[in-house]
Formats: C-alpha cells, sequence, structure tokens
C-alpha cells in the first residue's frame, strides 16, 4: 500500500514539474500570438479534457510501442520501450494533464494584458528579464492553480495509467489502479483506507487551493 | 535637438508627423482625442513601429537601418494610468528601473524622493496608494531609470481635480529641476497652458503648428484661444514687496503687474492671466478696484462665436501679446479697431 502512495507521490511530482516547463512557454505563446492557428493548437491541447482516458491510453500505447517510429525512435536512444514503465506513465501524465496546466496559466497570462510588459520595456527590462521578473511574479496565482490541478489530477489518473502502464508494482502501480485491485480481490479494508484517504487529500487539496489563491491576487 | 519624424497607416487613420524641437524644456503634444498625439508618443518609445527616424542629439534610435528595441532606449515614459508592479511594493518599483539603468545615475534615489513627496509611500503596496500618490510613484520610478527625455502620456486625465492639483506642482519641480526634456501628450489646455515652453499641435494625424506656448496661445486661428480657459503667459520679474497689502509687484514685457500674495524671493516666475479677466477701457478711469491696468493697443481680433470677442492686444513699448476676451456689443460699443490705443484691465493675475 505505502509503495503505491509513493509511487504516486512521485509521479504526480514529476510530471507537475514538467508540464511547469512545458506549459509557461507553451501557455506564454497562447496568451500573446496572434497567429489564427494558435485556437487549433489550442483544442488540441484541450483534447484529453474531453477524450476518455482509455481512449487517449490506447492511442499512447500504440504510439510509444517499439513498433511506432516513435517508440522505436526512443528504443534506439535509451534501449528500452516505454510502455509498462514509470517514463511511460509520466510521458502519459503529462499529456493527459495538459489542459489542467495551460489553460490556467493562459487565462493569467491572457488578463495581465500588455501594459506590464510595455513598462517593464521602457524600464530597460529585455523580454527574459520582464517574463522572469514581472510575467511570472504576476502570473503566481494561475501557477498556483494549474500546478495543484496537474498535482491532484494526476494522484487521480486511472484509465490511462491501466492502458499504457499496465499493473507492476513499485513501477507502475499508483494508488488509483491499487484500489480497483483491492475492490477486485474483495479486499474492502484497504479500499477503505486509501479511497477515504484520497477523499480527504482531494478536499484539502481544494481548500488550501482557495484559500491561498485569493491572498494571491492582485486588485 | 531631437528630430523625429514618422509616417503610416493605423487602420483608417494616417500619421505623418515630422518635428524639431528643443532638447530641454516641457513639449506639450495637443490636440483632441484621436489626432495621433499617443501615438507619436510611443513611436518615439519603440512601444509601436511606423516609418521614419527619430534622432536625438547625436544619436539615432530609428532610421532606416535601425530601431532601438524599447528596453535599449534610455527614456522614461509615465502611462495614463500609473501601472505600478502590483507584486512589488513602492520601493521596489522605484529601484525596479534604476536597477537596470543604462547609464551613470543622473539622479539619486534620495533627490527623487524628495521632489516627488514620497518618502512615506515606500513601504506600501501599490494598491494601498491613492490615484495622486500612484502616479507620483510611476513618474518617480521613471525618472530613476536615468532618462534622457521623459514622455508622458496624459498623466493627469485618469485623476480627478483633487489629485490633479496635486501633482501639478511636483510637475512644475522636475520641470526646474531636471535638465532632460519632457514630452507632454495632452488634451487639456488648463495643463498646455501650465506646464508647456513649446507646443506641437496636432489635428488629423498632421502637424497644425509648432512653437514657443506664448506665440501660439495668442494666434486667434489655433485652438488654445479659443478655448474656455484661453489664457497668456508672461515670464515676470519679481520687484518689489508691498508689507501693508501683501502685493508683490512685477514686471512683464511692455508694463508692470501687482500679484495678490508673497512670491517666494526669486528673480524670474511665470504668470498668467486668463483672456476672460482682462476687460477693455478706452480712457483710463481714476477710480476704479482694478489695480492693474495696462496700456495696449489692438493688434488683431477675431469673433468666438455670436456673442464673444477674441482680441490680441501689445503691450506698449512693442511689449508682449495679451488676449483678452470681450463681448461683441462692447466691441461695437467701443468702436475699436486695429490699431485703437486703449487700457487693458486685468482683473485677476495666477503665478504658475
Amino acid at each position: 500500500m505505502l509503495e503505491a502512495i509513493v509511487l504516486t507521490i512521485k509521479l504526480a511530482t514529476i510530471t507537475t514539474l514538467v508540464l511547469l516547463l512545458i506549459g509557461m512557454p507553451l501557455a506564454w505563446w497562447l496568451a500573446r500570438s496572434k497567429r489564427w492557428w494558435k485556437e487549433i493548437i489550442a483544442s488540441i491541447v484541450t483534447l484529453p479534457l474531453v477524450l476518455p482516458p482509455t481512449v487517449l491510453g490506447f492511442y499512447l500505447l500504440i504510439t510509444l510501442s517499439p513498433n511506432h517510429f516513435i517508440g522505436k525512435l526512443f528504443v534506439d536512444v535509451f534501449g528500452y520501450a516505454l510502455p509498462f514503465t514509470f517514463t511511460g506513465l509520466v510521458i502519459g501524465s503529462v499529456i493527459y494533464s495538459l489542459p489542467f496546466m495551460v489553460q490556467p496559466l493562459r487565462d493569467s497570462f491572457e488578463s495581465m494584458g500588455e501594459r506590464p510588459l510595455e513598462v517593464a520595456a521602457t524600464l530597460r527590462a529585455s523580454p527574459l528579464d520582464t517574463f522572469i521578473s514581472v510575467v511570472i511574479p504576476m502570473a503566481r496565482s494561475g501557477l498556483l492553480t494549474g500546478s495543484v490541478l496537474t498535482f491532484a489530477h494526476t494522484v487521480g489518473e486511472f484509465g490511462v495509467i491501466l492502458m499504457i502502464g499496465g499493473n507492476i508494482p513499485s513501477e507502475t502501480k499508483v494508488l488509483s489502479v491499487a484500489i480497483y485491485d483491492y475492490v477486485e480481490s474483495l479486499q474492502w479494508k484497504q479500499a477503505h483506507w486509501l479511497s477515504g484517504g484520497m477523499l480527504i487529500f482531494s478536499f484539502l487539496v481544494i481548500v488550501i487551493m482557495r484559500l491561498v489563491e485569493r491572498r494571491f491576487r492582485y486588485d | 535637438m531631437i528630430e523625429a519624424r514618422f509616417c503610416g497607416q493605423l487602420g483608417h487613420f494616417k500619421l505623418d508627423v515630422h518635428f524639431q524641437s528643443p532638447n530641454k524644456g516641457i513639449i506639450a503634444l495637443f490636440g483632441v482625442s484621436g489626432c495621433g498625439k499617443t501615438t507619436i508618443l510611443r513611436c518615439m518609445a519603440g512601444l509601436q513601429r511606423l516609418e521614419g527616424f527619430f534622432h536625438i542629439e547625436n544619436d539615432i534610435w530609428q532610421d532606416q537601418k535601425t530601431f532601438l528595441p524599447t528596453y535599449r532606449r534610455p527614456l522614461g515614459y509615465v502611462f495614463q494610468e500609473a501601472s505600478l508592479f502590483p507584486h512589488l511594493s513602492v520601493k521596489e518599483n522605484l529601484q525596479f528601473g534604476a536597477k537596470r539603468s543604462l547609464q551613470v545615475s543622473t539622479v539619486s534615489f534620495e533627490e527623487i524622493i524628495d521632489l516627488l513627496g514620497i518618502e512615506k509611500l515606500l513601504e506600501r503596496r501599490p494598491n494601498k496608494l491613492s490615484g495622486g500618490e500612484r502616479q507620483r510613484v510611476a513618474i518617480g520610478r521613471a525618472l530613476l531609470s536615468s532618462p534622457r527625455l521623459l514622455l508622458m502620456d496624459e498623466p493627469l486625465s485618469a485623476l480627478d481635480r483633487d489629485n490633479k492639483n496635486e501633482i501639478i506642482p511636483y510637475l512644475d519641480r522636475l520641470h526646474q529641476n531636471l535638465k532632460i526634456p519632457i514630452f507632454y501628450v495632452t488634451h487639456d489646455v488648463f495643463e498646455v497652458e501650465r506646464l508647456a515652453d513649446h507646443l506641437i499641435l496636432l489635428e488629423n494625424g498632421k502637424i497644425k503648428e509648432i512653437g514657443e506656448l506664448n506665440e501660439l496661445a495668442a494666434r486667434l486661428d489655433l485652438p488654445l484661444a479659443k478655448s474656455q480657459e484661453a489664457a497668456t503667459v508672461f515670464e515676470a520679474q519679481v520687484i518689489e514687496y508691498d508689507e501693508q497689502y501683501e502685493l508683490t509687484l512685477v514686471k512683464i514685457a511692455g508694463g508692470k503687474l501687482w500679484l495678490p500674495s508673497k512670491v517666494p524671493q526669486k528673480n524670474m516666475i511665470k504668470i498668467r492671466i486668463l483672456a476672460q479677466d482682462v476687460s477693455l477701457a478706452k480712457y483710463r478711469g481714476d477710480a476704479s478696484s482694478i489695480l492693474n491696468i495696462l496700456p495696449a493697443t489692438v493688434e488683431s481680433f477675431a469673433p468666438l462665436n455670436n456673442s464673444k470677442m477674441n482680441v490680441v492686444l501689445r503691450l506698449e513699448n512693442n511689449g508682449a501679446q495679451l488676449l483678452a476676451r470681450i463681448t461683441r456689443k462692447s466691441w461695437d460699443h467701443l468702436e475699436l479697431k486695429i490699431g485703437t490705443p486703449l487700457f487693458a484691465q486685468v482683473k485677476s493675475v495666477a503665478l504658475i
């Protein structure tokens, strides 16, 4: 049971960090770009929100398998295949949680408008300097929301993981899969413990996020 | 010397301006909303790019080959809304530009804080300031980046009357203490008369007139003389102070005037006389409560509407011009025409 909890936290943390790195530039581009096709990219980013996790997992399984050229490329470079590994789970989680990171970030980038950027430029701040010392601090409520949602969403992931990760203890057997296993094998007590824990965890996450976010807003 | 030319199409609007201006003093860009004054300022800052060039003395900020990005131009920009960074304290806002300054600092932190009266605000958050305080901090932040020119885009228009009146004296102090030119965008005649040395008058994206404020204020074909607050501004020299009546006597080109109140002992001051505070008489009356009566002749005139007449007077000994606004009825009654000698009775003089 502990194994599954640790693995889940590890997966959620790594996913959140990776998504922060990918999500910030992506959301920034979506917020600032004037190209007409950016909404098409935005739709692709949002897709995991509506797609059944099993469908997403199915396509991921095909793409990541060594029979596909992407999966094969990975095997050639790193020497192992992605399905049923922890790395595979991270890739799946990153794609699955993409909208949860990008949307709040994009919203807060858009709501700050052009003005702070112009002000920073008239005060000799280069574009990169402006991004670090003005944009990121001003978007902190979006960063918080995105990170918390991503973390919580990854903790609760089930369908995608089952499709591409299977059920290998301490490699791919995360909480949600463990609960499913306990129920299947009629171990109600363990299932209760884990489910109750998740319920409390989820509730706390939302409460804390709301409280902190209120303090984070600027008027 | 500063020289700029900007030309380009913006939607339905075409901007085409070319001007030279001295590298000091307050240069007002004046015109109704939508005449292109803010666009000119944005082009000078490099926030917007139109065809043209922009030179400051020997430095080229824009020409056919060059376009310095905004952050490489040593300028200060004060926006209509103060736009302070909400995540930084007042002090951190002030230091933002100072830390990134491109050249050796020309002003000290203490000096600017003192000049703008913001020492008590340093530890506060921007959202805890009044509109006027916020704008003062924004001006300080721009100045602390050691700019070579200051661009101000209607810095008072988002403020109410009280906050405006609070800021204007600080702008005066900047004007007296700073050596850099200030380009000041406004559509408010009062601010132009109060602050500007030079004026660039804009209409539909073109320059209608450019020159010293004194010359343009008395031009009857231009919008300044036609406004409600039309006035003439004079440089004046303090001569004496009358303790008994608390009046100060000052000398302008072509006459002397009494000012109510004591003037801080300075050699040159600026005074302003509203056109509607000047009345005209053909003969000098003996008994009048009006202290300031100046001999003058009619130089030009133009009806403002059916009831009012704008008259430009020349003070004696080829002195300065004085703008008067009288009724057309009085004009006809006094049988005034160009060259008529008369006496201008000035009801009130304001020190600015």
